[in-house]
Order: structure tokens, then C-alpha cells, then sequence
């Protein structure tokens, strides 16, 4: 009973997580957005006390139930280990195997000397919840708008706004990433079951340690028991010593399949008295990662923007056709940006996972995962494919970690993340003679006029000028300018963001 | 089964086969009398035709435009020659035999697909028109502009072109200077006249858009020109409301007036504006198909360009074989309307004014857009969503949330995102090349606006 409760709520969370990185729409986030939230390091990152404080003592009454429900990336290595068990030999596959404790604290130290140095690389690869974010994004994401953009291929046709075409953009840093991991998680759980969480995931270790002194346990009635071992060779976590009616609580994820499966119903999950612990006494600090100085250095070399090939307006001598369109590339920006709410660039990174849950949310395709090492994974703004539109302010309220902190369309406004630069080099009117202006006309807070590019002639081209103060960095300048593949107008990122 | 026995059994098949359809073609039911179709039976010789004073040629009512001719759907929208060739057959077979075509149409390739559709038919079963269309500066010269005129007979595989028009008078920022510029300082209209002195020419006229003054001037000139026929735009929307839709354009009520005080068949263009009289609000869909429940809306625009008698042809750019058959129904023969059904027109063309549509007929003349927009597919967007009701006022407005999203996510579907309004930089590129003189980059800034609005919900 206690294992098909398990399994229930274990798959709603799993199932809307999954929706979570999925859904562009923002219709499920409305639902099920807290479930990112209520998810370890994200929530430690947020300083999220509320919801720490919860999940410790969860731990501590329950065990490590959040291991075996609330991480979607422990769901589904169930049910990857359910896949490598379907045959009738592999049914009692596993044994019992002592901790390896060296490995597992080694690595929590590690994490967490690499999420307070921000070396984004090591950390983001190992937090759990983000790898998942990462293979949901990265790898069911494009199946899902994929099978999305069919449906909307029939609605169409129906004559129906139901459902409406997305962009299937294919990143592959993230799919590499995405698909590694899913690999090995793939091979160890279809081989072993719980091994990631048992020797390498940080969180599993920090909860595995809360959990020896849980209240309530599964615990072996050794007056039942017939000593017929079946329990430890179906514990997908390994943690149970048969031989000696021991059950390792650091690494027994709670999961109840003991107690369903002993013919004796010598298991249950009750409250033991701590007889004699020879547990570790380390201290386990997780929640360094607030404050701390100057720890990302900014890559500062770059060369002046390439020189751009602007469209040609070609002599039209008949009728129709669609002028071909040239894709823009990024500009090489002195300081990169995040988005309003993440209050610059050292908060960002400080608290991002990398679960790229706002890059699955963000409608324009302005945020996507940085390949850099020291914010591997981690977001980072860009205008070629849209720019960051006023009224939209999604990543802020998905943001599990607290790295882009909640803001409101009207805080967006006022919020400047940076700046336009004018490259004049690529600006249409001086080098193609046209009239433009669309930088300044489609300008949402009225940062740009266009001027005489000769002061002393009124009649000269027009040429934008950015009023600084004024421009908030949303990129709607850049991602309208009619040069490509550079435009003549882009933005820089602000290292600290402020109010205007 | 042996041989015999399955001819047997193949025969008697066969033969009741025959029984059927022959049951079907008398259009009822022998047994029951209910009628089995109701689409239009189209019955060959009976299409209806003008005279052509000078010539005396006979000009079907029904005149072919080949300006939109089906596409493959490619990204290159090469055209669908095999279609065309059906399309053409058909037309041929049901009487109609006035083709009009440009070498600026269909980017180009119209004049190509048309000839090779002709010439697998005689030549003397068809008239051609097709123009002389330079309007690019860069084809001014008298070199350049006998250069596109010679190679149109190439083209159109052809030694003599029965309609030859000056394309698109009165068009551009100024109309007379354009006019000057293209045809008569190079000498070219003379040598025009020249070619039809010697027969390769039969018919000379124009076709005409926009400014006013040089309508009014190559008419004056008429004495020297002697023009043979002169295409205007006459529709029941124009015939009353062109001047008041756009101030740049001209009542076809004058136009159609000053044709007939001087005898000149009128070639009429633009009949059905470009489907804008077909694609139509709801209610006005009703009122039109109350009164004649079995014809299309689309009937009533070609009855009544057909009717004035002065009309020698009226041009339909027929895409798919269901428009040549709705027309070919309406055609074979043309029941001219009554003064009472005109009327009744009027009153629907006061109607529509309505509506606050863009007078795009989507012939393309803007495109390419130099900067990759689509300018047709954001206008007619623009205009199917007026006419659905789905362009809301403010926010308070009663389908709202309903009309927010057919409207967004019918724009991202009809026009690709690079493509769409907000990318237009007010070049003016298009403006002189718009027949219908719409100043669209200022449309495109309106529609780009309302856009926003809806995005950011501050309508």
C-alpha cells in the first residue's frame, strides 16, 4: 500500500516536472509552477528558508521520501531500473553493497567548493533536478514541439487558434550534455538502480545523512523474518544487509518496495530507537553560496563587430517573390546579458542550477544555455531570434533557484540590463543611402531619435542615437535592425542591473 | 473463372455501369426525381461575346487573366505548368479565347507558362494581350523597353500580338512624368504605333491606375493615338466609392463614361478585387446568397463588370479550376443584371464601406520587398480579420480574448515571423509600385502597432 501511494504521487510530480520544461504555453506553470520550486538546491540557492526548513524535516520524520518523489531525475531512474528488471531473471538482480563513503562525501565537498568558487561547469552537472531539466528540455522538448506543431498543422486546417506552430530549435551543447547524462544514468540504474543517488548526487548524500536519523523507517522484525533475502535483492538503493537484518538509512530512498514484497510482512515502516550509530559526524554545509566577492571574472577581450554585408535593395523589375532573408549572428558582446529580475550578472550565476527551465519558457528564444566553462549551462541573453518583449516577464516567474528573482511588467520597464551600442559601420542609411528609423520607432521606452548624420545639414541621412538613461536593454533595437547578419544597433549587458 | 466467363461478368458490369451514369447525366433520379448535383451543369457554346469595333473580332466576356497562376508551393513558387495547361484547355473548350498576361507577372514567368499553354492550341483560336511593363527605371530606354517588347513575342511564341497595352498608366510618385519617361521621350509609343501600322500589332491600348491627369491626357491625344481599348478597374465597390476608399484614385463610373463617349472598348481588371469582393463579412455573404441562394458571392461581381455594353472583356485571374468553372457558369451565358439588381449592389458596396479593410487586391506589383516582408499575406491577414470580426477595439470589446488570439496566431501562421510588419523600415520602396495607391508602409506601422497592442494588452 505504502509503495502505491509512493508511486502515484511520485509520478503526478514527475509527470507535471516533465510538463514543466515542456509546456511553452505557460498554461501548466500556472498549475504545477511551485513544483520546480519545492525542489533541494534550487530552493537553497533561492534561500527559500520555508521550503528547506520542510524538506529537512520531511526528511527527518519521513526518511528520504524526496529522493524517491519530488526529484524527477530519481523518478525516472525507477523507471529505468522497472525497464532493466522486466525480465524473470533480472527480477532479483540486486544485492546488498556497503557505502562507498569516501566517494560520496568526496564529491558533496567538491560540489560544494564548485558552487561557491561558481565553477558553473562541475556543479550544474552534478544538481540533479537541473540534469533532469536538461534531458527534459534538451531531449523530450523538441518531440513535444514536434507533436505539438502537428496538431497545430490540423488545427490549421480545421480553421481552429487551439493550438499554434513553435519553433523546434535544436541546441546541441545542450543535447550532448542532456544525452550523456541521460546515457549513464541510463546504464547505471538499468544495471544497479540507485547508484547515482547513492554515491554521487549531492543532495541524495546531504538528505542520506538527515535520513539515518529519521523517525520513521522502514525496519526488519528479525522474530518474522525467514532470512529468505528477497528484499535485498530487489532494493533497488543496495542498502540492505540481509545477512545481519541492517538497513543502511543513509542511502534507503524510502521507496516501500521491501515492505510490498516480504512474504513474512517481517518490514514495516515505523519508528526505531536509535541503538548505536556509527554514522559520520561531518558537517555538511550547503548554504555558503549567498554571499561572496568577485568570483566570476568577466571575459573581457573582443573585436570590433565584423563588418556586415547589408541587404541590398535589388531593382525590382517584376512582380512577386520574397526577398531572401539572411539569418543574424551574434555580436560579440563585451559583457553578457541576463534577463530583468536577475539583478546582474554575479546574483545570476551565483544562484542559477542550470535547469533551463526559463529557457523552455522563453517565448522569444532570447535566453539560451551558455557553452562558456565558468557558466556552462547556464543562461544567457540574446536578440537574433526575437528580443525580450515588454509584457513578458515568464523566466522570472519560473526561476525555481531565486537567480532571476520575481519581477512585474511594470517593474520591467524600469528595469535596464543594459545598453545600445550604435555600430556605424553596418547602419543602413549611411551605408545603403535608404531612410530607416525602425531602431527608434519600434523602441518600447523611447530611448532612440534618429538626428542628422551631419549636424550642419538637416537634410542628411538620419542615424539613431541611444539616450542611455533611458534604454533598458530589451534588444527590440537590435533584433529589427534591417542589417544583417550584424545589426547596426546591439546591445551590451549591464554587470549590475538598475533601476531607472 | 475462364476467360469467357470473366468478359461475360466484366461485360454485363460494364453495362450497368453505363445504365447508371446515364441516369446521373439526365441530372435526376428517374425513380425518385431528386436531383443527384447541384453544381452547375456548363454546357459548351453558349458563352456569351462582344465585338470588337475595329476588327470585328468576337471577344469572349470572360477574359483569362494570367497574373495568378497556381504555383508548386516551393520556396521558388515555380509555376504549376501542368495545371496551367488544363486550366488553359479547359477555358479553350468552353469558349473563352482572351488572354492577358505581362512579362512583369508571376515573377516573370507568366508570358513563358502562357505561351507554352497556347501554342498546343491554333493560333487564330485565341487572342493575346500582354504589356509593356517598364516600370523599373533601369528599363526606360527605348533599348531596354523594345528589348521586353520583342521578348514577348519569344516568350509567348507568338509574331503577332493581337492586345499590346502601355501597363500601369498614371502609376508611380508622378504619373505624367513616369508617362513621359517610359513612353514618349524614348519614342517608344511611336514606334508602338509604327508596329501596328504593320500588323504585328492588332489592337493598341492602356491600362490605368492612379493619377487622374494622364487618363484624362492620352484620352485627349485620342485623335493621334487612336487607342483601340483601354483597361480600367470596374467593380460595383470603384464604380461609386474608388475616390473615397483612396483620394489618389478615380470613380469607375468617370472612367467607364469617358471610354463610352468615345466608343473605346473598355478591357475591365480587377472585377472581383482580388477576392475582396468574395471574401466578405458574414451578413453580407447572407444578403447576397438570399437572393440568388445557387450562385456564388463572387457571381455577382462578374455579372456585373459583364454588363455595360461597352465592356469588350472582363479579366479573372482564375487560380484553380473552381473559379474558371464558377465563371464559365456565370459567363455561359452572362445574365446581365437589372437596374433593380444593380441597385441592390450599390446598396451592398455601401455596406461594405463599412469596413475598415486595405484595398490590397494581391497582385504582388509591391514584391519582392526589398527587406524580405510580405506584404500581401500581412494585409490580407489584416482584412480576413476585419471581416471576421476579429480586429477588437479595446479591450472591453465583447470577444476580446477570442479575437487577441485568432488574430495573433493567424498572423504567425499566414506570415513567417521575419516577414511580418514590424521589419518594415519605411523605405517607401513599395509605395509607387501599389496600384491602389495604399501607402503601406504607413499600413504597416498601423497593423505593426495593433499588433503590440494585442501583445501587450494595452489596446
Amino acid at each position: 500500500m505504502l509503495r502505491k501511494i509512493r508511486l502515484v504521487i511520485a509520478l503526478l510530480f514527475w509527470i507535471a516536472i516533465t510538463l514543466l520544461f515542456l509546456d511553452f504555453t505557460g498554461t501548466v506553470h500556472a498549475w504545477f509552477g511551485w513544483m520546480a520550486k519545492v525542489q533541494f538546491l534550487p530552493a537553497v540557492l533561492a534561500l527559500n528558508v520555508g521550503v528547506v526548513a520542510a524538506l529537512v524535516i520531511m526528511t527527518l520524520v519521513l526518511g528520504r521520501v524526496y529522493c524517491s518523489v519530488i526529484c524527477p531525475l530519481g523518478v525516472m531512474q525507477d523507471f529505468f531500473a522497472w525497464l532493466g528488471k522486466q525480465g524473470k531473471k533480472s527480477r532479483n538482480k540486486y544485492s546488498y553493497s556497503p557505502a562507498i563513503s569516501w566517494l560520496r562525501y568526496g564529491v558533496l565537498a567538491a560540489f560544494v567548493i564548485a558552487l561557491v568558487a561558481g565553477i558553473a561547469a562541475f556543479f550544474t552537472l552534478l544538481e540533479p533536478y537541473s540534469s533532469y531539466g536538461r534531458i527534459a528540455s534538451g531531449l523530450l522538448g523538441p518531440v513535444y514541439a514536434w507533436c505539438n506543431n502537428l496538431l497545430a498543422g490540423y488545427a490549421e486546417q480545421a480553421d481552429s487558434y487551439a493550438f499554434y506552430e513553435t519553433e523546434i530549435l535544436f541546441r546541441s551543447t545542450t543535447m550532448a550534455v542532456a544525452g550523456v547524462t541521460a546515457i549513464v544514468l541510463f546504464v547505471l540504474s538499468w544495471r544497479n538502480g540507485r547508484t547515482y543517488c547513492n554515491t554521487i548526487c549531492p543532495v541524495g548524500t546531504v538528505l542520506g545523512f538527515l535520513s539515518k536519523y529519521s523517525w520513521l523507517k522502514p525496519v526488519i522484525d528479525t522474530s518474522k523474518c525467514n532470512g529468505c533475502g528477497l528484499c535485498g535483492r530487489r532494493c533497488k538503493a543496495a542498502c540492505i544487509d540481509t545477512k545481519n537484518h541492517c538497513i543502511d538509512y543513509s542511502r534507503c530512498v524510502a521507496c516501500m518496495d521491501c515492505i510490498d514484497n516480504c512474504h513474512q510482512h517481517a518490514i514495516s515502516y515505523r519508528h526505531l530507537k536509535p541503538v548505536k550509530d556509527t554514522a559520520h559526524t561531518e558537517e555538511v554545509s550547503e548554504k555558503k553560496s549567498g554571499s561572496d566577492g568577485g568570483r566570476r571574472a568577466f571575459m573581457a577581450g573582443m573585436g570590433a563587430v565584423a563588418a556586415s554585408a547589408a541587404l541590398q535593395a535589388q531593382d525590382k523589375v517584376v512582380d512577386g517573390g520574397l526577398a531572401v532573408i539572411e539569418d543574424k549572428k551574434i555580436p560579440e558582446r563585451r559583457t553578457r546579458i541576463v534577463p530583468p529580475g536577475a539583478k546582474g550578472l554575479r546574483h545570476f550565476y551565483n544562484h542559477c542550477t542550470a535547469c533551463q527551465l526559463c529557457v523552455s519558457v522563453c517565448p522569444t528564444k532570447v535566453l539560451r544555455p551558455s557553452t562558456d566553462l565558468t557558466t556552462f549551462m547556464q543562461p544567457e541573453s540574446s536578440y537574433e531570434l526575437g528580443f525580450c518583449r515588454p509584457e513578458c516577464t515568464k523566466c522570472s516567474e519560473v526561476c525555481p533557484a531565486g537567480a532571476i528573482t520575481k519581477i512585474t511588467q511594470a517593474d520591467k520597464a524600469s528595469i535596464q540590463i543594459g545598453h545600445a551600442v550604435w555600430v556605424k559601420e553596418n547602419c543602413l542609411p549611411l551605408t545603403e543611402g535608404v531612410s530607416c528609423g525602425n531602431c527608434a520607432r519600434k523602441c518600447p521606452v523611447g530611448a532612440i531619435t534618429m538626428v542628422a548624420s551631419d549636424p550642419s545639414n538637416p537634410d542628411s541621412p538620419q542615424i539613431p542615437v541611444v539616450n542611455d538613461e533611458r534604454c533598458i536593454g530589451c534588444g527590440a533595437c537590435e533584433n529589427l535592425c534591417p542589417s544583417r547578419p550584424f545589426s547596426a544597433i546591439y546591445v551590451e549587458g549591464h554587470e549590475q542591473h538598475r533601476e531607472i | 473463372m475462364d476467360r469467357r466467363g470473366f468478359l461475360k461478368l466484366f461485360g454485363s458490369g460494364a453495362a450497368v455501369t453505363t445504365l447508371a451514369l446515364a441516369g446521373c447525366e439526365s441530372g435526376k433520379n428517374p425513380v425518385t426525381g431528386i436531383t443527384a448535383s447541384a453544381a452547375p451543369q456548363l454546357e459548351k457554346g453558349k458563352m456569351t461575346y462582344r465585338t470588337n469595333p475595329k476588327t470585328g473580332e468576337k471577344v469572349s466576356v470572360l477574359g483569362y487573366g494570367c497574373m495568378r497562376w497556381p504555383t508548386l508551393h516551393d520556396p521558388d513558387e515555380t509555376l504549376d505548368q501542368e495545371t496551367i495547361n488544363r486550366l488553359v484547355d479547359k477555358a479553350l473548350e468552353y469558349g473563352v479565347n482572351y488572354f492577358d498576361t505581362s512579362p512583369a507577372y508571376c515573377k516573370g514567368r507568366s508570358e513563358r507558362a502562357t505561351g507554352i499553354a497556347l501554342a498546343r492550341h491554333p493560333r487564330e483560336s485565341y487572342y493575346i494581350a500582354t504589356k509593356l511593363s517598364n516600370f523599373s527605371p533601369s528599363t526606360w530606354s527605348r533599348e531596354e523597353s523594345l528589348k521586353m517588347y520583342h521578348n514577348s513575342f519569344k516568350e509567348l511564341q507568338v509574331d503577332y500580338i493581337d492586345y499590346l497595352l502601355l501597363h500601369g498608366i498614371g502609376m508611380g510618385e508622378d504619373g505624367m512624368e513616369a508617362l513621359n519617361a517610359r513612353y514618349i521621350d524614348n519614342g517608344v509609343l511611336d514606334y508602338l504605333l509604327a508596329e501596328r501600322e504593320a500588323g504585328r500589332i492588332r489592337n493598341l491600348g492602356f491600362s490605368y491606375h492612379g493619377d487622374i491627369k494622364v487618363f484624362d491626357y492620352l484620352l485627349s491625344q485620342h485623335d493621334k493615338y487612336k487607342w483601340d481599348f483601354v483597361q480600367i478597374q470596374l467593380n460595383y465597390l470603384d464604380w461609386k466609392h474608388a475616390s473615397e476608399i483612396n483620394k489618389r484614385n478615380t470613380n469607375a463610373e468617370y472612367l467607364y463614361g469617358e471610354l463610352e463617349k468615345r466608343n473605346i472598348p473598355a478591357v475591365i481588371m480587377e472585377p472581383l478585387l482580388g477576392g475582396r469582393l468574395s471574401k466578405v463579412p458574414d451578413h453580407i455573404v447572407a444578403r447576397l446568397k438570399q437572393k440568388e441562394p445557387e450562385r456564388s458571392v463572387a457571381s455577382w461581381a462578374f455579372r456585373y463588370a459583364g454588363t455595360p455594353a461597352g465592356v469588350l472583356t472582363v479579366l479573372s485571374g482564375m487560380t484553380y479550376m473552381e473559379h474558371l468553372e464558377d465563371n464559365l457558369s456565370t459567363y455561359c451565358p452572362l445574365k446581365p443584371l437589372t437596374q433593380e439588381e444593380t441597385q441592390f449592389l450599390y446598396d451592398t458596396a455601401d455596406l461594405m464601406m463599412h469596413y475598415p479593410t486595405i484595398p490590397c487586391n494581391d497582385c504582388k506589383y509591391c514584391m519582392p520587398c526589398p527587406y524580405g516582408l510580405d506584404i500581401p499575406a500581412i494585409l490580407l491577414h489584416y482584412n480576413k480579420c476585419v471581416n471576421e470580426g476579429n480586429v477588437p477595439e479595446n479591450r472591453q470589446a465583447e470577444n476580446y480574448r477570442k479575437a487577441r488570439q485568432a488574430f495573433l496566431v493567424g498572423y504567425d501562421r499566414s506570415v513567417p515571423k521575419l516577414r511580418q510588419a514590424d521589419h518594415c523600415i519605411n523605405c517607401n520602396e513599395c509605395r509607387p509600385h501599389c496600384p491602389q495607391g495604399i501607402n503601406i508602409p504607413k499600413e504597416m506601422n498601423r497593423i505593426n502597432d495593433f499588433v503590440e497592442h494585442l501583445k501587450q494588452g494595452t489596446l
